[in-house]
């Protein structure tokens, strides 16, 4: 069971923050982990600090997810954040990679060889929020049907869709009888 | 059952009601359940509620040995084509169930994703409302459609599906499985003009 004690995580801050120095947009510390933000393009690198970096060892890919800051009332750097957490066996200690992607194009370097635990969640962020993973083995849809046009999860994609639920073949009642004793 | 006469030892009828009444009480249900109302239909199917007493006990994960679809819980975009593969691979006579409000109607999901009601795309003969249904709702629906197929009657005999090309009185435009997902496409649109991607 890993629990949460704050002065754990120092030595750790002081690490990320020396290695990053100006890099560093911000750390906030969450319920029982610290995030750490960062641009899009340090991210990368910062997680492979995290996994190789002797006394560190975050080993351990938990999550990656994202979201888009299009209509949210706070001012954030860029539209688009992903959102990575590793965990450290051998600290014991979570964290949090909040990298911020610029709208447009969005577009981050891929960690899926650095986890293989990032190649589907890689692709299902693509899928919903059209983010683009460069060096992704195989970026392709996950969730969404292969055909499928846009990115539902992005906040500019209305709620009930573009018309997709209804565009698919349909037993249509009529008045004739089917041939034949049914 | 439409028994005409009895004595003692025999009895008369009529075929069409004889066969009627052996299929109401031998439904063999072709479960779909895709969400919570699986589980309630699961309960409905053990000893508690017990549809064994309705003669349709008999759960065939195979839609060609089945004659009941129901349909238990919401059907994605994704997910639609599949259903409707197995309503055509059901034999004739067939009944279907709507069971719970997402499969009638989309439910609190009005969503890009979500399908409001797959009555819009396969025949229903019996709607249980609830969210999820009980098992004595889902009882009831059971008997509704037992009641139906004494009768002769099931929605499937009321549709037709195929080309519209082979019969355009069958219908005013039967669509391909290439078009789907398509954002806003006319329906009538050959698929072939589909984009990349």
């Amino acid at each position: 069971m890993i629990v949460y004690t704050p002065e754990n995580h120092l030595p750790l801050i002081a690490k990320v923050e020396a290695h990053l120095g100006e890099r560093l947009l911000g750390r906030e510390e969450k319920s029982h982990y610290h995030q750490f933000k960062v641009l899009a393009k340090d991210a990368r690198a910062l997680i492979q600090f995290l996994r190789d970096e002797p006394g560190l060892g975050f080993a351990m890919f938990i999550d990656l997810t994202a979201v888009d800051y299009l209509k949210y009332p706070v001012a954030q750097p860029e539209r688009f954040a992903v959102i990575t957490t590793l965990l450290s066996p051998s600290l014991g200690i979570r964290v949090q990679v909040k990298a911020f992607v610029a709208g447009g194009e969005p577009r981050i370097p891929s960690l899926a060889d650095l986890y293989a635990g990032a190649n589907w969640t890689e692709r299902e962020v693509w899928d919903l929020y059209g983010i683009e993973f460069l060096g992704h083995p195989d970026l392709k849809r996950i969730l969404m049907p292969d055909d499928f046009d846009g990115h539902p999860l992005r906040k500019d994609y209305p709620l009930r869709g573009r018309g997709e639920r209804g565009n698919f073949p349909v037993y249509h009642a009529t008045t004739q009888k089917p041939q034949g004793d049914a | 059952m439409g028994v005409s006469g009895t004595t003692n030892d025999w009895a008369t009828t009529t075929l069409d009601t004889a066969v009627n009444w052996a299929r109401a009480n031998s439904l063999w249900p072709m479960p779909f359940g895709t969400a919570c109302c699986g589980i309630e239909m699961m309960a409905a199917f053990m000893a508690k509620y017990d549809t064994a007493r309705f003669g349709s006990e008999v759960m065939k994960f195979s839609p060609r040995q089945s004659d009941l679809l129901i349909v238990s819980g919401r059907i994605s975009l994704k997910m639609m084509p599949v259903l409707q593969r197995i309503w055509e691979q059901m034999p004739e006579p067939k009944w279907c169930i709507s069971m719970g409000a997402c499969a009638s109607s989309g439910g609190v999901f009005d969503t890009y994703t979500l399908i409001q009601g797959v009555d819009q795309f396969i025949p229903v003969d019996a709607y249980m409302p609830g969210c999820p249904p009980r098992p004595e709702a889902f009882l009831d629906a059971l008997m509704m459609v037992q009641e139906k197929a004494k009768k002769g009657q099931a929605k499937s005999q009321e549709y037709v599906t195929g080309d519209a090309s082979s019969d355009p009185a069958r219908s005013v435009a039967f669509r391909t499985p290439d078009t789907h997902y398509r954002h806003g496409a006319d329906r009538s649109t050959p698929a072939k003009e589909k984009s990349g991607g």
